[in-house]
């Protein structure tokens, strides 16, 4: 039953009837609010006529997009056009450098062009990234759902606030520490779970993160609680003292550097023999087993790598916020973490950039619609889902050719 | 004694909230393997509506208890409606895909449904009327059993009754254990699976409405979060009983519910929702099958 070939008439019953059956499901949500203490009801019927006028026009979108989707179930490898584009500048190594360079031009002198305010914005659209990057790892390349990964972050944030409260500790010998405690708890958490199949590891990794929160909004002798941590030191630059516009600036800087180092981290690491043995596990457990990949070992180190870079980016948003407490590390935050990866694209490094810069700097400049984020959110993971699960842009695989070396002997 | 009967009735009625829950994600995952994000939100959809209703009856001067009957029969109709359609837009269309993508679909849905019930409603808490009636014969348990734990354990026993017997007797119920057996098999003898797939939706769903308005009026209070840790604790109920198996669920409902009850009455009610997840951690890892569940061959 192709909705192509529907006659118009056809095609208007049908929206007309999903128009009427969203009407009558969102009727006591959307239209009624009461109040059983006053007595008092609120009829709110406007948002019925927009239900129905938006279901209406967005059916005819859905079998639209349904019948593509399945015209071009036989051609799904073909690029669509942002790919092309992508690829064709890649081809060509100086557009791909010369972009490369415009963009680093760009990223560099971005906090003295713009106010504090949006070199704030950009420094959490920049630990997004690395947390996605870092995620990715763990969801895109090895396919292991992780709906826990904030509680890495968590500990890294902690590490860094504790540490700096108690003893003293600075910012630089807190990322490498931080960074740490993220392997350790990622180890103490991947051992036993990591055999799990999919659906029962993301459950553990979600109880974990929930865990996690929890045992830092109780435990209120060592994490203060819900109120929190505050007055968490600045990033220091060899004893040198900033003004607070200055620091911003410098933690801009710091947090670009470690993108750019976990960019080639990462990039280094999907070509490496580990990184196609995770590829490998993800396509088929059994056949990559049988030839001779340990399952536990190469998981474990995705798990533990990703969560190494959780500790870092935590490490980081402990010093640029100076205030940290459990309500930053909800299931939410994973969520995000989770959308910017899966939306971006699993499992490619330009994906997940285009994705974070995407899903943290929109609804920043659409402030209108702030409180629909998480909606939105919602929807586009479900969407994405159901007509481009490779995501915005696809992870590319290395090819490897055959080049033949002038006087070679064997062939 | 009395302090333990009484987590023993505190126990068995939140292990049976869970129960009915859980009951929805085991048939699902029974039927397409495939864990059910969203089913907490249709509980919260169920909880929601049911106020709604309550509200709007109790405004117009309805008596008490046909309050409850129609805030019961509309919140079934509305999340087995809400079921059914989530079933179509997020899992439908995946049907055949990759095993994540399904599962963010879900993840994706839930979150929708949370922002949806929390925009069009409100992200505080909402009081509840209490619309369960008071047993007369029940004050002479010296307050051990109330009367909404009672009325909560006796619906949901006679719930899992009714389902067993319509899993075993109907034709409905026959398909679905056939469909859950080998998908492709009951195609070929004839069985509509999409039908299937469908009504265990929708029933799934409307034993978590029950649970929704039931629990909702025993506590008071509900709002649009609610779904989520329940869900949460459902989900580890059925996995605690095994996964797929309908007596599963609802005996990992009742161990959870009286581990739960215990642990906070007698070591710490600060880290109430940490057991449940501790107790799933330890369950997953030492035996992922479940109390229940048969250990499943893995198939190359």
């Amino acid at each position: 039953m192709t909705a192509g070939c529907d006659s118009f008439a056809e095609s208007l019953k049908k929206s007309v009837l999903a128009s009427l059956w969203f009407i009558f499901l969102t009727f006591p949500i959307m239209v009624i609010r009461v109040d059983t203490i006053n007595k008092t009801i609120d009829w709110r019927w406007m948002n019925m006529a927009y239900i129905g006028i938006a279901t209406f026009l967005l059916s005819f979108v859905w079998r639209w997009a349904l019948t593509r989707k399945e015209i071009k179930k036989d051609e799904s490898t073909r690029e669509n056009i942002s790919e092309r584009l992508l690829n064709q500048v890649s081809a060509n190594a100086y557009s791909k450098y010369g972009l490369l360079a415009l963009f680093a031009a760009g990223a560099v002198v971005f906090p003295h062009l713009v106010g504090m305010y949006q070199t704030n914005i950009m420094i959490s659209c920049l630990i997004y990234i690395v947390l996605g990057l870092g995620l990715n790892m763990v969801v895109g390349i090895a396919g292991l759902l992780h709906l826990g990964y904030v509680a890495f972050y968590a500990v890294g944030a902690y590490s860094y606030a504790l540490l700096n409260m108690h003893y003293g500790i600075g910012f630089w010998t807190a990322l490498p520490i931080g960074a740490v405690f993220g392997v350790v708890f990622a180890v103490l958490l991947g051992l036993p779970v990591l055999r799990l199949r999919g659906d029962y590891l993301a459950i553990v990794t979600l109880g974990f993160g929930e865990i996690v929160r929890l045992v830092l909004e109780n435990w209120g002798d060592v994490t203060m609680g819900p109120s929190g941590i505050s007055g968490i030191d600045r990033p220091g630059f060899f004893g040198v003292k900033f003004g607070v516009m200055d620091s911003i600036t410098y933690a801009y800087y710091i947090m670009l550097a470690l993108l750019i180092f976990t960019i080639f981290v990462i990039n280094r690491l999907q070509n490496s023999r580990l990184g196609r043995a995770l590829l490998a596990l993800r396509e088929d457990e059994i056949a990559s087993q049988a030839m001779g990949i340990d399952r536990t070992k190469a998981k474990l180190l995705a798990f533990a790598l990703g969560s190494c870079w959780a500790g870092l980016a935590g490490v980081v948003f402990a010093a640029k916020t100076t205030f940290i407490n459990p309500a930053s590390f909800t299931f939410w935050e994973s969520a995000i973490v989770l959308s910017v990866v899966v939306i971006g694209g699993m499992g490619s490094i330009r994906g997940v950039i285009a994705g974070a810069l995407i899903l943290i700097l929109m609804p920043e400049y659409l402030r209108a619609f702030s409180e629909f984020r998480m909606l939105v959110f919602g929807a586009t993971m479900v969407l994405v889902m159901v007509f481009r699960p490779q995501g915005l842009i696809r992870a590319k695989r290395k090819i490897y050719t055959y080049v033949k070396r002038e006087g070679a002997t064997n062939e | 004694m009395e302090y333990f009967l009484e987590l023993l009735f505190g126990g068995l009625t939140r292990g049976s909230i869970y129960a009915l829950i859980a009951l929805g994600y085991t048939m699902v995952y029974g039927i397409i393997e495939l864990i059910n994000f969203a089913h907490g939100e249709i509980y919260m959809i169920g909880a929601f509506t049911g106020l709604i209703v309550a509200g709007v009856l109790g405004a117009l001067g309805f008596p008490g208890s046909a309050i409850l009957v129609f805030a019961i029969v509309a919140a079934v109709i509305y999340s087995a409606a809400y079921g059914y359609t989530i079933e179509k837009i997020a899992y439908k269309p995946l049907r055949g895909a990759a095993r994540l993508s399904p599962l963010i679909s879900a993840i994706g849905m839930s979150i929708f449904l949370q922002n949806y019930v929390m925009l069009a409603q409100t992200s505080d808490f909402l009081p509840f009327p209490s619309l369960l009636p008071e047993l007369g014969f029940v004050k002479h348990f010296n307050g051990i059993v109330g009367s909404s734990d009672f009325i909560i354990i006796v619906t949901t026993a006679l719930v899992c009754i009714g389902l067993t017997l319509f899993i075993k007797y109907t034709k409905m119920g026959k398909a679905m254990r056939a469909t859950a057996q080998n998908r492709k098999m009951a195609l070929l003898v004839g069985i509509n699976v999409d039908t299937v797939i469908s009504a265990t939706f929708v029933i799934g769903s409307s034993l978590a409405a029950v649970g929704g308005v039931l629990i909702a009026s025993h506590i008071g209070q509900i709002n649009y979060y609610i779904g989520f840790i329940a869900g949460l604790k459902a989900f580890t109920a059925a996995v605690l009983g095994g996964i797929g198996s309908i007596p599963g669920a609802m005996l990992g409902g009742l161990v959870l519910g009286l581990t739960e009850a215990y642990a906070t009455g007698y070591v710490s009610s600060d880290y109430e929702d940490v057991f449940a997840f501790a107790l799933l951690v330890l369950i997953l890892i030492f035996r992922p099958s479940g109390i229940m569940g048969k250990e499943k061959i893995q198939k190359v």
